[in-house]
């Protein structure tokens, strides 16, 4: 030991930039963190464009995921068409009174004003035999052929609209019973019945509708975390090497958390241009269908809204897969 | 520099590297390790990276007593010390720039001081007329160069080459050699594990010899002693 402090003495004093510590202290902590965020910025892009490098391996990866998360937006659309559907009953309810097809005008003209003091009925509208089958023969197409019965099958109708507060199904149902008991009255038809149901079924097709994403999305977030860690058994040589001079495990993690984002981003982008194109492909038919039964009704779309949340999943997907495939593998691969 | 107290390190595989080994590097030493191929060489050197921590004892760099360091600040301990393979570890996917590059971009410098950096190891070791190669078209000493640029363009305090001269002819070796010794002339501690025990006589410092995990030699080579 001592032979070698003699050496020492030998050699020219050392510069002060190689003493100990020296690497730290000229990286001030402004520098460190514009850096930090070079890094973020520039595994941004690299990720991005070492992608596009390989299109058609990132295609078949972000058509996966976009496929995925297509099939369950395309269900949720659908779900949501059936219930504005069903909505737009479920606003206005009303009651269809069928009367005794000989009960006498006057009758029915003082059973309107009876029904018009009720506290529960705001409106009452009179459609007699003629009119109704006058509106049936201009509605349903069967003109020629109605107009060839020798009596008019259809019975005088009045339809009740109920005030806001009666419009809930149990109330409409109380009052509904309470027409049956009517004598002009022969039938009763709630418009409610098949609206609860049609309620019920949507209650039922949302959980499946979640379920079946929730399925999708794990089935997106290990497609994407088996090609992340195909990247990862690609670049072990840099992760070695990188490891070795001081990278950090956010430093090493960082590239491929990026490219579990833009698979995600990618899928998304697709997802919602396969969602857009099938919208567009039949909503000319469903608006002619729609038409042919007089109904205003309009396919929804996913929206503005909704393509940004089903992106935004697809992107952190894509990321959680990432975060899955690095921390299962990267703390694996040391240098020996 | 470099402190072993009573190092032992002994593999899962319950293969024993080293066995209760001590010695001591000032700062500013420049030290040659030899001895046989299992003799220890690696291990000694992966225990100074981190890379391996030891069964007992202790081993200081710098003053900090690696055992204290945790897994997460590793990272920042490798940062202090350049290391030089003999297959050079360098990433064939990029430029001969980025290569050396890799050790500030990590340490966070910013893109106009790591050029001029990088720059200034290229120089050093002879290569900046070569930045914009792939280290692929680059001879073996070449490549052993751009190993070497980066393994100090950081400025580390220590210095650590397993095996740098392992695949040259003697001139390119004796150009490596001395390449260290100007790194170590002004200040920086190197450590070279070699057993080009022709090349360490000729050369004039301090010798460890490692024998089955322990130090048969400490202490400079008489002209024309060949131990190990």
């Amino acid at each position: 030991m001592a032979k070698s402090g003699a050496r020492r003495v030998e050699r020219p004093a050392p510069e002060k930039n190689n003493g100990p510590g020296a690497v730290q202290a000229k990286t001030s902590i402004g520098d460190k963190s514009r850096s930090y965020w070079a890094h973020h910025r520039s595994s941004f892009i690299s990720a991005c464009s070492r992608l596009l490098g390989a299109p058609v391996q990132t295609l078949m990866t972000s058509l996966v995921v976009a496929i995925a998360l297509a099939l369950p937006a395309t269900l949720y659309i659908a779900l949501n068409n059936v219930q504005q559907l069903g909505d737009s009953w479920d606003a206005n309810p009303k009651i269809s009174a069928y009367l005794n097809p000989r009960a006498k005008e006057e009758a029915i003209q003082e059973f309107i004003e009876k029904l018009r003091g009720y506290n529960e009925i705001n409106d009452v509208e009179y459609l007699s035999a003629d009119d109704a089958l006058r509106d049936f023969q201009l509605r349903s197409g069967f003109g020629e052929t109605l107009s060839e019965l020798d009596e008019n099958p259809l019975p005088p109708t009045l339809i009740l609209s109920p005030t806001k507060a009666a419009s809930d199904p149990d109330t409409l149902k109380r009052l509904g019973d309470r027409m049956l008991q009517e004598a002009l009255i022969d039938d009763v038809s709630l418009d409610m019945e098949w609206v609860r149901r049609l309620r019920e079924i949507m209650i039922l097709g949302k959980k499946i509708v979640i379920a079946l994403a929730a399925l999708l999305s794990l089935g997106v977030l290990l497609a994407v975390g088996n090609t992340i860690r195909l990247a990862i058994e690609n670049r072990k040589d840099e992760i070695i090497v990188a490891k070795l001079v001081g990278g950090t495990d956010g430093f090493v993690r960082r590239p491929f958390l990026y490219t579990g984002l833009w698979y995600g981003l990618f899928g998304g982008l697709l997802a919602a241009v396969i969602v857009g194109l099938g919208y567009m492909s039949i909503n000319q038919s469903v608006q002619r269908l729609a038409d042919l039964y007089n109904s205003g009704f309009r396919l929804q779309a996913l929206g503005i809204e909704g393509n940004l949340t089903l992106i935004g999943l697809a992107t952190l997907i894509g990321l959680l897969g990432a975060w899955l495939a690095v921390s299962r593998h990267l703390s694996q691969i040391e240098p020996r | 520099m470099i402190n072993f107290s009573t190092v032992s390190k002994r593999y899962e595989s319950g293969q024993e590297a080293l066995g209760g080994i001590s010695f001591d590097i000032d700062a500013g030493e420049l030290v040659f390790l030899t001895g046989h191929s299992g003799a220890g060489k690696s291990t000694l050197m992966k225990l100074i990276m981190l890379m391996e921590r030891p069964t007992t004892g202790q081993v200081l760099v710098g003053g900090r007593n690696l055992s204290r360091i945790r897994k997460s600040q590793i990272p920042y301990h490798r940062r202090q010390v350049g290391v030089v393979f003999q297959n050079h570890q360098l990433l064939f996917d990029r430029s001969v720039f980025e290569n050396v590059a890799l050790p500030l971009q990590i340490a966070g410098y910013q893109s106009r001081e790591v050029g001029r950096r990088v720059r200034a190891a290229l120089d050093k070791v002879g290569l900046l007329e070569k930045e914009k190669h792939n280290p692929i078209t680059l001879s073996g000493g070449e490549q052993q160069r751009v190993g070497i640029a980066r393994a100090v363009v950081n400025k580390p305090p220590v210095l650590l080459a397993d095996e740098p001269t392992g695949n040259l002819d003697p001139e390119l070796s004796a150009e490596i050699m001395n390449l260290f010794a100007q790194f170590n002339a002004v200040g920086v501690t190197v450590m070279i594990a070699s057993h080009d025990i022709d090349l360490i006589t000729r050369l004039d410092y301090r010798v460890l010899t490692l024998h089955k995990g322990q130090i048969i030699h400490d202490g400079f080579l008489p002209k024309g002693d060949q131990h190990g």
